[in-house]
């Protein structure tokens, strides 16, 4: 549905041009939740604003259902932009208007007829849950109600595609976490396509179906957001994983489990969706004549199924331990040996 | 009682000499406000990396704008004659003195827009033209409305400014309570004159400051 081939951006500075983004391309399904993550300065508000044009790309192509935005002449770029819908870190309200004509805005600048705009102003405050806040100025709002606005406004002229340019990154981890299940309500209902800009993994985990890992204006690692969870292949990837998984920064812990005995060798289990509900430690001890000792555990929720981390110390003969892996490895479980650094 | 204190005050002249004043503060505080937000916009638009930028344009403007701000009020009137013989048809009365009151105190007035401007939210510009809109909407429905109380607490710093510059204006034969108290209270030495003009002028720009601060504060949702 929506098509980035090769998308650059250089700027040019005093002494040295900066290539913001660097041959980006990513294809991008309807009604899917595409993240992009990044540490700051990696390129990628300036990728998303190379999707609307806010910003001029240097070389490449934007194919918006098969329109190549990059093409586009000014007129026609603004009747384009009326269907990309975008909300911002910083909610980017008109404090001089209230709740409801912010929401109006997009409508005036299509040329909505008045009563129209009534009808859709009402509906999309009711949708995004600001009933009776109508009249209130954006001064008035806390930082949720002002994103919901922004959500709304986003929303007022049937966009095919909303761009989240850091949309919770202002927010505190509870009104994140509402926002978040918005945006999937809204991906739902309306089947729109939403590609969203962060540093929180925790973002991408909680709704995203698939994620683009960028760097230096590259996309170092992209796909389904659980391949990349379980198996992070680049090192910013990892780094990112390492955020959410709370028992990453405690390795050290199991440092007295990694004794460098063959007869006991410390296991890392990835349990990925369907999986993760299997009682495999148990079956382990029953069949194999092995002591399986639960050292740490934890699970999180993506949008494509639950994945479970659990390190086990298990104990008894090599070959015995050796065939508890390829046990483990046959039902469809992630095993890692752990090693001594 | 005004009687006792200012023995060779005449009220009728004294209103008249008022609402000169006024007229002239008035319209030219109109005027001020519709050019000084042109020459305001033009400057702000034209800068780098603006709607409209444009070097050259904004060099010109700038200069412009710096040159009449240069120029002394009293003696910006009297380059001013020809012009003002030529759109008004003389150069004595309230009316003469508009042209200059005006082209002195816009350039100033388009230095306070064009910091009030710089004040909007670079954001909220950003999401109006991802919402598509075209660079009218932009200046009238998001520029104008966001830096509005700084544009009328600068009309109001101006607006007091031009008060000023109208008793100036009266002393060269525009009228008012400036021309009231140089001709009369000066010339002829009724100093009661001078100081109840004085009295005059300072009651106006209280109602100026406080009517400019008020509607600030009011449309200021901030």
């Amino acid at each position: 549905m929506l098509s980035i081939k090769g998308l650059s951006k250089q700027f040019k500075l005093k002494h040295q041009n900066v290539m913001a983004v660097d041959d980006v391309s990513i294809d991008i399904n309807k009604g899917e939740i595409y993240g992009v993550i990044g540490y700051s300065g990696a390129g990628k508000s300036t990728f998303v604003r190379l999707i609307n044009r806010l910003e001029d790309p240097s070389s490449g192509e934007v194919l918006l259902n098969g329109q190549d935005l990059t093409k586009l002449k000014q007129g026609k770029l603004r009747q384009e932009r009326q269907k990309i819908g975008m909300i911002f870190q910083h909610f980017n309200l008109l404090w001089s208007r209230t709740v409801y004509e912010n929401i109006a805005f997009p409508l005036e600048i299509a040329g909505t007829p008045k009563q129209e705009r009534e009808d859709k102003v009402n509906e999309l405050i009711d949708l995004v849950g600001l009933k009776g806040r109508e009249k209130s100025y954006p001064s008035q709002l806390s930082g949720g109600q002002k994103q919901r606005v922004g959500i709304a406004r986003a929303l007022a002229n049937d966009p095919g595609v909303l761009l989240c340019d850091e949309a919770t990154s202002a927010l505190d981890p509870e009104t994140t976490d509402d926002i978040l299940d918005l945006l999937v309500d809204i991906n739902e209902k309306l089947q729109l396509t939403i590609i969203l800009i962060t540093h929180e993994m925790h973002v991408i985990q909680k709704i995203c179906h698939r994620v683009a890992v960028m760097e230096q204006g590259k996309v170092v690692e992209q796909g389904d957001v659980l391949d990349v969870f379980v198996k992070p292949q680049a090192k910013t990837t990892k780094r990112f994983v390492q955020q959410l998984s709370p028992l990453e920064h405690q390795r050290e812990h199991l440092e007295q489990f990694l004794n460098g005995r063959d007869d006991s060798q410390v296991l890392k289990l990835h349990f990925i969706g369907g999986h993760a509900k299997k009682a495999l430690i148990s079956e382990l001890s029953k069949k194999l004549d092995i002591e399986v000792n639960i050292l740490q555990g934890s699970i999180s929720p993506t949008q494509e199924g639950a994945y479970g981390t659990l390190y086990v110390e298990v104990n008894g003969a090599p070959d015995l331990i050796e065939q508890a892996v390829e046990y483990a490895k046959g039902s469809g479980v992630e095993v890692e040996v752990l090693k001594h650094d | 009682m005004i009687d006792a204190i200012f023995p060779n005050v005449d009220m009728d002249s004294m209103w008249t000499a008022t609402y000169e004043t006024l007229y002239m503060t008035v319209i030219s505080v109109i005027g001020t406000f519709i050019l000084g937000i042109l020459l305001g916009l033009v400057l702000f638009l034209t800068t780098r990396g603006n709607l409209w930028q444009n070097i050259y344009l904004n060099s010109v403007t700038a200069i412009l704008v710096n040159v009449f701000r240069a120029i002394p009020f009293i003696i910006l009137i009297l380059l001013l004659f020809p012009f003002t013989d030529f759109l008004v048809g003389t150069i004595r009365g309230p009316n003469a003195a508009l042209p200059a009151l005006i082209i002195g105190a816009a350039p100033f007035y388009a230095r306070l827009v064009e910091i009030a401007l710089k004040e909007v939210d670079k954001g909220v510009v950003e999401a109006a033209k991802a919402m598509g809109a075209k660079s009218r909407t932009i200046i009238f429905k998001v520029l104008l409305p966001e830096s509005m109380p700084a544009l009328i607490s600068g009309i109001t710093v101006t607006a007091i400014a031009l008060v000023s510059y109208t008793a100036m204006a009266g002393v060269i034969g525009a009228g008012g309570l400036g021309d009231l108290a140089y001709m009369q209270g000066f010339q002829r030495r009724d100093f009661d004159v001078v100081l109840l003009s004085t009295i005059f002028i300072v009651v106006i720009v209280f109602i100026f400051q406080f009517l400019g601060d008020w509607i600030s504060k009011t449309i200021d949702k901030r």
